[in-house]
Parts: C-alpha cells; sequence; structure tokens
C-alpha cells in the first residue's frame, strides 16, 4: 500500500508569477483591515475596556431584548447583551459606576436581582469587574508583548539570515497580525486577553511557515549560484509545497474540530487560529518571498564578496528540474 | 543515522518514563492513583480559575496611605526623642505640609543636636548607604526632613509583604484550601480562591485594614457639639454607628490606650448573660498589664472598642479587667463576630487595599469548557493520528507514538514544575502539537526528496533528518523568543500561555526529533528495508 501523496512528486507551480495579484490581494485586505478596525472597532471584552460583565446561562433560550431593556433600565447605563454559545446563554456588559468599590459591589448585585427577579432559574456562570485603570494597563502590556515579540523575532532572522529575510519576516507577520484585527473587527467576536493569546499563536505558526520557506530559500541560493531570483523563489516554495500542505492541512483539521466540538469559551479564540492559518499560509508565499525580490535578495547575499568570485564558473541549471 | 550511542537510548527512555509518570496523576482518576506513591499521586497540574471554576480578585494598595503614615510616624518619633534628649530639645511649629517634615529648635545651640537625634531616627536601605530620610538645616534653626524615594520604595515592599500574609492569613486561617496569594508588581496582590462562587465575604474579609483601638470616651465634650462633628482639644470624634443615643456618633480622647498590635488570639464566642455573638480577645503581656492598668483607673466610665476609625461599642467598665482578656461586644452577628475575630488574629494590615479586578467562574462552566476541551482533543487527536498515518503510513505511526508522548510529557513537566493549565495554556498546547508534526513533516518530506534524487534508504534517512534540522532549529527558537517575551511583559493569560509554549517547544523537539529518529534508526537497523513506505 502506497501512503496518500496530496502534492505531486515534482511540481512545478509559478507562484511568484502571480505575486502582482497576490500583492493587489494582500494591500486590499490590509487597508480593509485597517479601514475595518478604524470604523467598526474591535468588540473589546472586559479585559481591555474595563467594566463589569455577566456570562449568565437561562433554561429557556434568553430573551436579548427583553434583557437588554431590564438591564438598561436599572440606571448604570446602557447594557451590552449578546448571545454568546449556544442560544440559552448570554453575555451582557456594561460600565463600572465610579466610586469606591462598594459603588461595585452594589452594581453587581443590582443587575444580579433585576436578571434574577424575573427569570428565576438565570445561573451565573461567570462575573466579572475591571477597572478602566487596570484594563488600559492589559491592553498596554499586551500590545507591548505583540510588539517586542515581532521585533524580537525578525533581530534573530536577521542574525540567522540576512537583514532582508529579518525584513521581510517582520512585515508578514504585521501583515498577518493586521488582517486578524481586520477579521476581528468584521466579525465583532469578542476581542479579549485570550484573543492576544490566539494571535501570539497565529505568529508562530506564520513564522514556521516563513522559517521554512526561507531556509529552502538560503539553501538554494547557495546551491544554484547562477539562477535568476524569481524562478529561483519558485523553486524553493514548490520544494516545501507538499510540507506547507501536509502541515496546513493536519492543522486546519485540528482546528476545526476544536472549533465544532470545544468550549464556547474559546471559540474567538479557535476561529482566529485557523484563519492564521490560513492567512500565514498565503503570507509565507505572497508576502515573505516576493519581498525578497524587491529587497534585492540574489546569489551573493550568504557568501562574501571575495568567495564569491570563485564560485562564478558554478554550471547554471536548466531551468530547475532536477 | 543507526549508531546511536547506548547511553543516549537509555536517557531517552528515561526522560520518557519519568514525563509519563509524572503525567498520569493528572489524568487517571483518583480511584487509580490512589496506588500510586503519594509524592507523585500528590504532583498534580494546576487547572487555572477560568477551567477550574473560583474567585480572582486583584487588590491594589493605596501607596500614598503609607507616605502619610509614615510621615505621621515620623512626626510622633520627632517629638519623642527630642523629649528624651538630655538635655531636653525644645521644638516647635511642627509640619507636615509640602511632603517634608520639619519643625524649627527653640535654642539655635541646639541644632547640631538636634540634627544629631534626627538622624537616629532613619535607617540605610542596603549596601549603598543611603538613608530613607534626608536630613538637612534651614534658615539656621530649622530641621528639614525629606523622605527619599529609596526609603518609600522599601517601607511600600514591606507593607506589601506584611499585607500579603495578612490577606493569605485572613482567607485561609487554616491553610487548607488552594488559595494562591502572590504579590505583582510593586503595589499589588492577586488572590485566587478556586471553587469560590460569592466573593462578597472575601470581599469584606478583606476589605477592612482591621486596626483595633481602645480609646477612653471624653465625656467632657458637650453633646451638641459632638453632634456637629466637634470635639474639644485632645479628642475626636469617630462614627458610632450602633450609638444606643441615636447621634452616630462619638467623642474620644486621641490617645490608643491598647491597640491591636498588642493582641495574641481572637475568638469568636457568647456573651454570658444574654447569649448575643461577641468576640473574646486575649493580650500579650504588655498589653494585658495596660489593659488591666487603664480599667483599673477608668472604672465606671466608658471604654470605645474602635476598628478601623469607627467604635464598634463604648461598654461601661464594671470592674478592672485582669488577666489579659476581654470581650468585644457589639452589634454582631455569628458571621459578623466570626469575621472580626478572624481580621484580628491576622493583624493588621499595613496598607488598605482596593479590589480592581474581580472575576468569578462558576465550576460549572469551568467543568463544561475541559469537557468539550477533553472531548475536541480527544477527536482531534485520534483525526490527525489518521490523517499522519495515511500519508506517512510507517513513519506516520512512529509521528502519533511521538505526539501522544509529546502530550504526556507536556503534562507531565507542567506537574513537575507546579504550572497551571489555563484556557490560553490549552491555546499554547495546540500550537506545540502542531510545531511537533511540523517538524515531523519537514523531515518526512525531505527523506522523500532525498529518496527521489535516487539515494538510498539509509542515506535518505540520515539527509533527512539532517537537512531538516536547521528550519525546525530557527522555527523553534523564534517561538522561544517569543515565548520569553510574552513571559516577561504579558499577564495572566499571556503568561500561562508563554509557560505552556516553553514547557512545549522543548518536549516536541525531544520527541519529535529524538525519539523519531531513534524509531527510525531502530527500524533501519532491523528490517534493512530496499525501499521506504513513505
Amino acid at each position: 500500500m502506497r501512503p496518500i501523496k496530496l502534492v505531486p512528486d515534482n511540481t512545478n507551480v509559478p507562484f511568484l508569477s502571480y505575486r502582482w495579484w497576490a500583492m493587489g490581494l494582500s494591500i486590499t485586505l490590509l487597508v480593509a483591515s485597517i479601514a475595518l478596525v478604524a470604523i467598526r472597532g474591535l468588540n473589546l471584552g472586559v479585559d481591555f475596556s474595563g467594566g463589569q460583565q455577566f456570562r449568565v446561562a437561562f433554561a429557556q433560550p434568553a430573551q436579548v431584548d427583553d434583557l437588554r431593556t431590564r438591564v438598561s433600565s436599572l440606571g448604570l447605563g446602557e447594557a451590552s447583551v449578546q448571545q454568546f454559545g449556544d442560544p440559552t446563554k448570554v453575555a451582557i456588559r456594561m460600565h463600572l459606576p465610579d466610586g469606591d468599590k462598594d459603588a461595585t459591589d452594589k452594581a453587581v448585585a443590582t443587575v444580579r436581582n433585576a436578571i434574577s427577579a424575573k427569570y428565576p432559574d438565570a445561573r451565573f456562570d461567570n462575573v466579572e469587574a475591571v477597572s478602566g485603570k487596570v484594563s488600559a494597563e492589559l491592553l498596554r502590556t499586551g500590545a507591548l508583548a505583540l510588539t517586542l515579540a515581532m521585533i524580537g523575532i525578525a533581530l534573530y532572522i536577521w542574525f540567522r539570515f540576512e537583514w532582508q529575510f529579518g525584513v521581510g519576516a517582520l512585515f508578514t507577520l504585521f501583515h498577518d497580525v493586521v488582517l486578524t484585527f481586520g477579521f476581528f473587527a468584521l466579525t465583532q467576536l469578542e476581542f479579549d486577553l485570550n484573543v492576544v493569546a490566539a494571535i501570539l499563536t497565529i505568529i508562530g505558526y506564520s513564522l514556521n511557515d516563513t522559517i521554512v520557506v526561507y531556509d529552502r530559500i538560503r539553501e538554494d541560493l547557495k546551491k544554484w549560484r547562477k539562477m535568476e531570483i524569481e524562478p529561483l523563489l519558485n523553486m524553493s516554495v514548490n520544494e516545501t509545497l507538499s510540507r506547507t500542505i501536509v502541515t496546513s492541512l493536519s492543522l486546519i483539521l485540528t482546528l476545526t474540530i476544536l472549533l465544532v466540538l470545544g468550549p464556547d469559551v474559546s471559540f474567538g479564540f479557535t476561529a482566529a487560529m485557523l484563519l492564521g492559518i490560513v492567512i500565514g499560509t498565503f503570507s509565507s508565499i505572497y508576502v515573505s518571498a516576493p519581498i525578497l525580490i524587491w529587497l534585492k535578495v540574489g546569489p551573493n547575499s550568504f557568501v562574501p564578496a571575495a568567495v564569491a568570485g570563485v564560485n562564478e564558473r558554478n554550471v547554471k541549471p536548466e531551468g530547475f528540474i532536477k | 543515522m543507526l549508531d546511536f550511542p547506548r547511553w543516549k537510548v537509555w536517557l531517552t527512555i528515561v526522560t520518557m518514563v519519568v514525563g509519563v509518570a509524572f503525567a498520569l496523576p493528572s489524568i487517571l482518576p483518583p480511584s487509580v492513583t490512589r496506588y500510586l506513591p503519594d509524592k507523585l499521586a500528590n504532583t498534580k497540574i494546576n487547572l487555572g480559575l477560568d477551567l477550574a471554576g473560583g474567585s480572582h480578585l486583584l487588590l491594589e494598595a493605596d501607596v500614598r496611605d503609607v507616605a502619610k503614615q509614615r510621615m505621621e510616624q515620623m512626626e510622633e518619633g520627632v517629638r519623642t526623642e527630642m523629649r528624651r534628649a538630655d538635655p531636653r530639645i525644645e521644638i516647635g511649629d511642627i509640619s507636615t505640609a509640602g511632603g517634608e517634615l520639619s519643625f524649627f529648635v527653640r535654642d539655635p545651640r541646639q541644632v547640631d543636636a538636634a540634627v544629631e537625634a534626627a538622624r537616629r531616627l532613619t535607617t540605610g536601605i542596603g549596601v549603598t548607604g543611603q538613608r530613607d530620610w534626608n536630613v538637612a538645616v534651614r534658615d539656621t534653626n530649622r530641621v528639614v526632613m525629606t523622605p527619599t524615594a529609596a526609603g518609600l520604595d522599601k517601607k511600600i515592599n514591606d507593607a506589601m509583604n506584611t499585607a500579603r500574609e495578612v490577606v493569605l492569613k485572613r482567607i485561609d486561617p487554616e491553610g487548607t484550601k488552594e488559595t494562591t496569594v502572590v504579590r505583582q508588581g510593586p503595589d499589588r496582590i492577586l488572590v485566587q480562591v478556586p471553587g469560590l462562587q460569592d466573593p462578597q465575604q472575601l470581599k469584606d474579609t478583606l476589605g477592612k485594614t482591621a486596626k483595633l483601638e481602645f480609646k477612653l470616651v471624653d465625656l467632657t465634650a458637650d453633646p451638641a457639639q459632638v453632634a456637629q462633628g466637634n470635639a474639644p482639644p485632645g479628642s475626636q470624634v469617630l462614627p458610632y454607628p450602633d450609638d444606643p443615643t441615636g447621634v452616630k456618633k462619638i467623642a474620644v480622647q486621641r490617645r490608643v490606650m491598647v491597640s491591636g498590635d498588642q493582641l495574641i488570639d481572637a475568638n469568636q464566642n457568647y456573651d454570658q448573660r444574654d447569649n448575643r455573638p461577641n468576640v473574646d480577645i486575649t493580650f500579650d503581656g504588655q498589653g494585658g498589664r495596660r489593659f488591666a492598668r487603664v480599667t483599673q483607673e477608668n472604672v465606671g466610665k466608658p471604654f470605645a472598642i474602635i476598628l478601623d476609625n469607627v467604635v464598634i461599642s463604648a461598654p461601661n467598665i464594671n470592674e478592672p479587667i485582669l488577666g489579659g482578656r476581654a470581650q468585644i461586644s457589639g452589634n454582631f452577628t455569628v458571621e459578623s463576630a466570626n469575621q472580626l475575630a478572624v481580621q484580628l488574629r491576622s493583624g493588621k494590615l499595613p496598607v488598605a487595599l482596593k479590589v480592581i479586578e474581580e472575576s468569578t467562574i462558576r465550576p460549572e462552566l469551568g467543568a463544561e469548557s475541559i469537557h468539550k476541551g477533553v472531548v475536541a482533543g480527544v477527536v482531534a487527536t485520534i483525526a490527525l493520528m489518521g490523517f499522519m498515518i495515511l500519508t506517512y503510513m510507517r513513519f506516520g505511526v512512529y509521528t502519533t507514538i511521538a505526539l501522544f508522548l509529546n502530550a504526556l510529557l507536556i503534562l507531565g513537566a507542567m506537574a513537575i514544575f507546579n504550572a497551571t493549565l489555563t484556557l490560553p495554556g490549552i491555546a499554547g498546547f495546540v500550537l506545540t502539537i502542531g510545531a511537533a508534526v511540523d517538524a515531523n513533516v519537514l523531515i518526512f518530506e525531505r527523506i522523500r526528496e532525498e529518496v527521489r534524487r535516487g539515494r538510498n534508504t539509509l542515506a535518505a534517512c540520515e539527509f533527512g533528518y539532517k537537512e531538516a534540522r536547521s528550519a525546525i532549529f530557527d522555527a523553534n527558537i523564534t517561538n522561544v523568543i517569543s515565548a520569553i517575551i510574552m513571559f516577561w511583559f504579558g499577564s495572566g493569560p499571556i503568561r500561562g500561555f508563554a509557560v505552556v509554549l516553553s514547557i512545549g517547544i522543548a518536549t516536541s523537539v525531544f520527541t519529535g526529533v529524538t525519539f523519531t529518529r531513534l524509531m527510525v534508526s531502530e527500524y533501519l537497523k532491523r528490517a534493512r528495508p530496499r525501499e521506504l513506505n513513505l
């Protein structure tokens, strides 16, 4: 019995010839994401927005409108009520009253009582209150961790490869993160600290892809010294294609199962990761590789200039059929 | 490829066995784990509150309060020190305005002595020789003391350490709950109580500083003036919610007769006369003697019992109270009396704490998350195994064995390091499983490539492992970099993610590369296949 081969042995897809189209798509998506975040904004969870949040489970499907008017009429400000997971569950979010901690406690009790009065079977699964000071801090440290992680990774790649690869990786990460933000602005899925962890995961995956492709490009650059950069990049991407497909498929498989069967609280988070795999795979081919062309990576990138002359007599391969 | 040194084989096997052994207590039901040795059975993974349910509170200290208290203590210290000096130093116009303490020395010849005396009140910090207060002379006979930043930081640090202990004693006096009380940053304390569903009582217990004082009631005060909030010199007006006269205010002398610092025990009890809940307190030797003397001298007069500047009750002293034991009576319920006893027993909080973040998760929600997570995890693992086996046949089987062991190793390592598993931690778990699959895919694809180039099976495997190494290495190192950065700068969930990620990277490289390689080399050695079914 032969194992399945998802990708034929010697593929020769001219990926890089479509790079202008891909770049157009990337730029469109980037602009759309930034616009979406700017216009619609992110649906920030209490972690980042401050305030209080209740997750309530009812015996019957929740009356979202009724809950909204009921809670909003308590004089504690406008409440946002959203269905969450299955129809019997809602997340209610509202501002935290100003003042000391007693005011918070009182507000929590008021909301609890108002809901319990109408729906005696309501179960408060999760009650959270985050002061504005803490939420601002969480937002800051989250953003800081994200930015520093990206810079640290780019620096490492610059040391291990060449500066063009560092820039390429950084831009790829930036591309993937912005698109993920765009996704959250579009779907209005709750954006909380867990999602930051998901974005970091996306960075991890996307980076894996990018590094595998870069590693092969570096290897091919050393091996085929007289080859034009575009066919060389094509060759590297094709050589790693079956790995890309197998890995991506196995991750998509796992994450889809997590998305369908996994806990409600991790839905947004798993969705983000799933999207991240798709974006990451796309960007490792169409963002991180073409950047190398524009940044003028050439056969001498990994060889000191003096040695380069010696290698001048290397045989130029016929295309890249091996 | 084939020559695996014997020690390396054994090391690999031992690591696997130890890792898996430590993972077992966390995944097997208690009915099985009780047959394990105690040490092993108790080494379990902690579940974060998002999975286990419970309450989480983030408390913040009012740092300005510490600075203010420090200034007050220093003022008191200066007065005593100057009085005690020989010859006595006459001072006046003592002021704490503008963040500095200054006083006027009446006799200009005594200025040096005053500075000397003031210096004695300061202490050094660390090894730099810096003091916690700077002392200087201004306008020839005014001594100025300025608190240094380092001194204040040290004081805050000490106060926070004490506060942490007090909080721990209040929440978990018997030390039986799995409570986490840790300091976070310079002025915060994180409290996590698994299983607790209503944090209200917890917050009430923590909200009080529990500064207990006994002061004499000022009988000379004019009741009308007291109602206005005015007291004669040397006295102060304090709130008295249970005031039988209905004024809800009372004038007491400023001087503290006995304080809670001299307390050694406090218990909830019942009043022998009317069977109402009260609190029994016991003083240490010095406190007991003072209490005896004060009550002897003031028989028939009311004595105010003050907690956090609120008068709880002001009973008359019927007879001298000797023997160092006393009762606090007041308008208590059994719960409130008990709460007060716990607060007094745990000691005074050196600084007031405010709840700035609170979250309560019902255990049902956590249990649901775990249940669904486990189901999804098992299904996903089976699907992934199927996929890998279909794609790589025999090598796919190796991968799935490695993946399975990897999952167990991560759990085992987490149990050994006493790490906490949270929801983002599960994401970290998924990421490392993904990275582990990727490492194997890279290797096997490379082997396929080498076979296509016409290498024999042995050389192809050799090259596959060798050539894939640099990509695997770079991919993992970059993940380590981000894990370190996340751990340093991130908070809560992000840290949990980083911990699992770091552990997972180590174990997945080990299982995905070293362990599969061991299996592949064994296979090549025994079967000597001419062709790889890959």
